[in-house]
């Protein structure tokens, strides 16, 4: 009778030099096959004494299971190592681009007019809109601005060919008139922003024909100087992102509010004029019929091109309407 | 306006730098823009007496001189032509700075100079360079010549609001100091004078409301070829004010200083009697500009029996003006109404220093102080002899100034910071506001100067400016919380922008009024609405389309070597419907290149095309009852449009743009163009749930030969109105045209989805919802199958 031992030495060496799926089931054969080897000793058994029979038989069976664990290993190991080769071979260069269509992105104004709407949209206003094309009522008269004050030489303004009998037309040179439409058709309290396209005679570097504001209102029972300043302080904060901003209020003058102060901002260097704003003149309110011994608010008004370029450090008005998408896909 | 800081400070000097005085007045809301020295810096140079002129030893052109500046004669080399002995010029010492060049101890051909005498140029004054800048006979010898020329000073330029018109003058800016910094101010010395002839012009007020006070007064055997002293030619100047004639400077001098403008006649221009008038429709008058205006009756005029002589507050005439002839002036301060003056530069298309302070409103109690004063000034200056002051005035005519009450309450509440009674009567005090207690707070008089103080609102104003905005702390409001609506069947212009950029598009943004041949070309729209006053004739009318901006943009790019343009814009057009405008959002975008962006492993590249274009709108409009129907549109490719319809109405439309428009707007291809009503896209469907089978589907296809010209939504229609309910989806998959299909005709093969929610279809089911398909196509559309 062979060495157990030796048996299970010798098949253990025999599989491990195997590296070939088939050649490892082929030295199987050897071992556990119908002729194989440890299958001659099983069949041996009946050839001994009874009483040695059952050691025996423990001892073959334990050398079968150390023969077949030792098989699966090895099978597993080549499973293994071909997988392996084959993910190799099918391995990518990850660093090629990706394929497919591309994206665009929002005009830098669009993208700061969406930054302006969230953050008032978190303070609770809602957005209010109105016509370009105005009448001279609405973009001045109701703000307080009857034919020939001569703070309308402030705005120079687009009017349209020919006279109309609702006034005269014109595009709107300020976001203003949406207060005031808005005011008409609604009741206090009232808080809403209305951003928009401007117009007004002026072109050059720093001045477009065309731009465009955002205008805030806030009407309620006690809604106070020192709120406008503390709301048009948070949104700078929030918008800028930055710590070191200051913001400061300078008296000015605007006909539809009193109080009126300019809005300057700065990152530590220099003041940057950013806005007007002020509290809703007694007259305007009561050009809407909203009880101005009741209601008073504030209003304040700026710039979105301004707050573009302030933010992006775009130093070209004109950038914004060129649309050369050199410049315009920067702000992916 | 601009004005000397030194003059300013000869009414109020508060010990405040240059610097913190211009942020005083700014922050008191009269912005300082900018401040700059009257003269460029020089240092060292001062006043010397030429005691001797000796000619050069070895250069004609060059003087030797002797120069006494108070300590040992200096010898200075000088070759200005006017240098004379016991003239008084600037001497540049040894160590000198001077604007463009530094002074040192040279031998100038051989003769040592220590020093150099200067013209105005070198000095940096002016652009005199002609010879050495003379100065006064009395100039003190050694004196610094900054001090003696009064160059150490500051030009201030100031921009008062337009309500702040009592800030245009020397005086009211100083109150106003007076009032921000507490200093007190000097009242200026102006007495009566006393008449020494008693000739004087009736005049006549025929338009009391437009002018209720006017003052007059004969000066008589004047010397208006008097120079303009320096002191004033300077003051005058630092405001930007050129020296005219003396009598004329003395008008400006006052207005500057006090704020009245004033003017002056030829008294012996003048025929008869002073009427203060309306002009008569038609009537002509030559003005001091030269320009001769055709007047209506909105215009106030000074005139004589015969003829106007100026327009009001504007402007003087030609013909009355003072000349080199005149002897005797009418001197003339007079309070116009700003409504009567208002609006008028822009009529004219000019204004100037005097209508510019009559339309913002001039004290109307200063105008004998004015006259005074400017009548003691052409005194001393030009001689002559007053008469008496000839005053007519209205008095129920002048402005009121009516009390106005301010609560403390109220103050409270606007502001968000309480005020002390004593406080705020500290601020009136300040501003010179007449005020009493009230039960609530104050009763306040306007001054006269004060144009802007009607409404408590106005009083407001004034306690915060004068006690700082920035001490007004700044403060979160307190109300109750209130959500905002969110309409889940509306989406917001955001998100759409959104959707179109994901799709390769990229935002533009282009100017809202547009070349009229875009109008014509893009919209066939030979009425657009046009601006009366365009900045340029490419701008000149507003668009009814977003069409033309795209095409122009797209055409930029290609121009700048882009060879793939994806644009889009969200904006209003404008148009005109009768009378009225209308002025709906649309969105709208332009494709042009190829179909994807340049990359590896997709070849060959394709060009964009209307399908692709099309998958894009039905992105953004997302919406299942959108259909596209064949229609022809100005911009497009009448093969390659078509209208947009959601259940039926027209929301927009897309297609190729029309090849005339490529081969104009010089487009190497034609771009793929669509427009939607903003409104219509912004509408979503609510989702609605319908269960889904547990079933098992079946996929069918078939394919058909039908009429090439056959709308594939046709047949869409036609099988969805009528197909089996258990046809879930029928939709193509692909057309063939070609070998085996006869000229004239197209394969489409389609793919169907059977299936019942209830149970397993039977073969002979599926068999027969596929046959009455089939029967449907043959029935309307004549289709074989293949």
């Amino acid at each position: 009778m062979l060495d157990l031992d030796s048996l299970v030495k010798d098949a253990l060496t025999a599989f491990a030099a195997i590296s070939d799926a088939d050649a490892l089931e082929q030295s199987k054969a050897r071992y556990l096959g119908k002729s194989g080897l440890l299958t001659e000793q099983l069949k041996a058994l009946g050839k001994l004494p009874p009483a040695e029979k059952p050691a025996a038989g423990a001892r073959i069976n334990a050398a079968k299971t150390v023969i077949e664990q030792a098989l699966n290993d090895r099978r597993e190991a080549l499973q293994n190592t071909r997988l392996e080769a084959q993910l190799q071979a099918e391995a990518l260069d990850v660093t090629l681009p990706g394929r497919g269509s591309g994206v665009g992105g929002l005009h830098p104004v669009s993208r700061t007019l969406e930054r302006v709407e969230q953050i008032f949209h978190s303070l609770g206003f809602a957005v209010a809109d109105g016509p370009e094309i105005e009448t001279d009522f609405y973009n001045f008269t109701a703000l307080n601005q009857p034919e020939n004050h001569p703070a309308r030489s402030m705005h120079d303004t687009f009017y349209l060919e020919g006279e109309n009998a609702g006034g005269r037309r014109l595009l709107r040179t300020h976001t203003s008139p949406i207060q005031v439409r808005y005011m008409e058709s609604h009741q206090p309290p009232l808080r809403i922003i209305a951003p928009g396209r401007v117009y007004r005679v002026d072109s050059d570097a720093t001045h477009s024909p065309m731009f465009h504001q955002v205008e805030g209102l806030w009407i309620d029972e006690h809604i106070s100087f020192a709120n406008l300043k503390g709301i048009v302080t948070e949104f700078f904060r929030l918008f800028f992102e930055r710590a070191n901003l200051q913001v400061r209020f300078r008296p000015s003058f605007f006909p539809f509010t009193e109080p009126s102060a300019e809005i300057d901002m700065s990152f530590g260097e220099g003041w940057l004029e950013i806005g007007g704003c002020g509290m809703v003149h007694p007259k305007v309110l009561q050009n809407v019929k909203i009880d101005n011994e009741r209601f008073q608010g504030f209003a304040f008004g700026m710039g979105l091109d301004r707050l573009t370029m302030l933010r992006y450090g775009v130093n070209d008005l004109r950038l914004f309407f060129e649309n050369d998408l050199r410049f315009l896909r920067q702000f992916r | 306006m601009k004005f000397s800081e030194n003059w300013l400070r000869t009414f109020v000097d508060p010990k405040l730098t240059t610097c913190e005085l211009a942020d005083l007045l700014t922050f008191g809301g009269i912005e300082v823009e900018g401040t700059q020295p009257a003269s460029p810096a020089f240092d060292h140079v001062v006043v010397g007496e030429v005691l001797s002129v000796t000619k050069h030893p070895n250069a004609d052109r060059l003087n030797v001189c002797q120069i006494n500046t108070g300590a040992a004669p200096l010898t200075i080399v000088c070759g200005a032509p006017n240098v004379r002995p016991g003239m008084r010029v600037p001497a540049a010492l040894v160590g000198a700075q001077l604007p463009d060049m530094q002074i040192k101890a040279a031998k100038v051909r051989g003769v040592e100079s220590s020093g150099m005498l200067c013209s105005a140029k070198e000095l940096g004054i002016s652009d005199a360079a002609a010879g050495l800048l003379e100065l006064a006979e009395n100039a003190p010898i050694g004196a610094d010549v900054q001090q003696v020329l009064d160059l150490k000073d500051i030009i201030f330029d100031s921009k008062p609001t337009p309500n702040r018109g009592d800030c245009l003058s020397l005086r009211g800016l100083a109150r106003e100091v007076a009032a921000l910094s507490g200093a007190t101010m000097q009242a200026l010395d102006a007495p009566a004078v006393t008449a020494t002839h008693d000739t004087q012009l009736t005049i006549a007020l025929h338009a009391p409301k437009a002018c209720p006070l006017y003052c007059g007064r004969l000066v008589q055997g004047v010397n208006v070829k008097a120079p303009t002293p320096d002191w004033m030619v300077r003051r005058l100047a630092r405001s930007g004010v050129r020296s005219i004639s003396a009598v004329v400077d003395v008008t400006n001098y006052v207005m500057l200083e006090l704020g009245q403008p004033m003017h002056a006649f030829d008294a012996g221009k003048i025929e008869g009697s002073v009427q203060v008038r309306m002009a008569a429709p038609g009537e002509k008058l030559e003005l001091l500009n030269s320009e001769t205006r055709e007047l209506t009756a909105e215009f106030l005029v000074i005139a004589d029996d015969k003829k106007a002589l100026a327009l009001a507050g504007i402007m003087g005439g030609a013909q009355s003006a003072v000349g080199d002839d005149t002897r005797n002036i009418l001197l003339e301060a007079a309070f116009f109404d700003p409504e009567v003056i208002a609006g008028k530069s822009r009529v004219l298309g000019f204004g100037s220093d005097s209508s510019y302070r009559f339309e913002r409103g001039v004290d109307f109690s200063g105008a004998c102080e004015a006259m005074a004063r400017a009548t003691q000034l052409v005194l001393d200056i030009c001689g002559g002899s007053a008469g008496p002051v000839a005053v007519a005035e209205s008095k129920t005519h002048l402005p009121q100034r009516k009390p106005v009450d301010v609560r403390l309450t109220r103050v409270a509440r606007v502001l968000g910071i309480a005020f002390e009674g004593a406080a705020v009567a500290e601020i009136f005090a300040r501003l010179g506001f007449a005020h009493v207690a009230t039960v609530e707070g104050f009763r306040i008089t306007p001054p006269a100067h004060r144009f802007d103080i009607a409404i408590e609102e106005d009083l407001i104003e004034e306690i915060a400016r004068i006690h700082g905005y920035n001490r007004i702390p700044s403060a979160a409001p307190v109300v109750a919380s209130q959500a905002l609506p969110q309409m889940e069947k509306r989406r917001s212009t955001a998100s759409m922008r959104r959707v179109l950029a994901a799709c390769d598009y990229q935002e533009v943004v282009t100017y809202s009024f547009v070349d009229r041949a875009w109008e014509a070309d893009f919209c066939a729209n030979s009425t657009p609405i046009a601006l009366a006053n365009p900045i340029a004739s490419q701008m000149s009318v507003m668009r009814s389309s977003l069409i033309g901006g795209l095409v122009s943009t797209v055409a930029y790019n290609l121009h700048h070597k882009q060879s793939r343009v994806r644009v889009f814009e969200v904006g209003r057009c404008f148009v005109a419907e009768g009378a009225a405008h209308q002025q709906p959002w649309r969105i709208a975008a332009a494709a042009c290149g190829e179909a994807l962006p340049d990359q590896w492993g997709v070849r060959p590249p394709r060009r964009v095309d209307f399908y692709d274009v099309k998958a894009d709108v039905e992105a953004l409009l997302q919406t299942r009852d959108l259909t596209f129907a064949a229609a022809s549109h100005p911009a497009l490719h009448p093969g390659k449009s078509a209208r947009l319809l959601l259940s039926g109405n027209t929301v927009g439309w897309m297609g190729e743009l029309h090849p005339r428009w490529q081969q104009k707007y010089d487009l190497p291809s034609a771009p793929v163009l669509f427009e939607v009503e903003l409104d219509a896209a912004a509408a979503l469907a609510m989702p609605a749930y319908a269960s889904i089978s547990r079933f098992p589907p079946v996929l069918r296809d078939l394919a058909v030969v039908l009429d090439e010209k056959t709308p594939y939504q046709d047949i869409l229609d036609a099988v969805n109105s009528r197909k089996p309910a258990s046809i879930l989806e029928f939709a193509v998959f692909d057309i063939y045209r070609g070998q085996g299909i006869e000229n004239g005709k197209k394969s489409l093969a389609f793919r169907m989805l059977v299936q019942d929610t209830r149970r397993t279809l039977t073969d002979a089911e599926v068999d027969s919802a596929v046959s009455e398909i089939i029967k449907i196509l043959q029935n309307q559309f004549n289709a074989k199958l293949r």
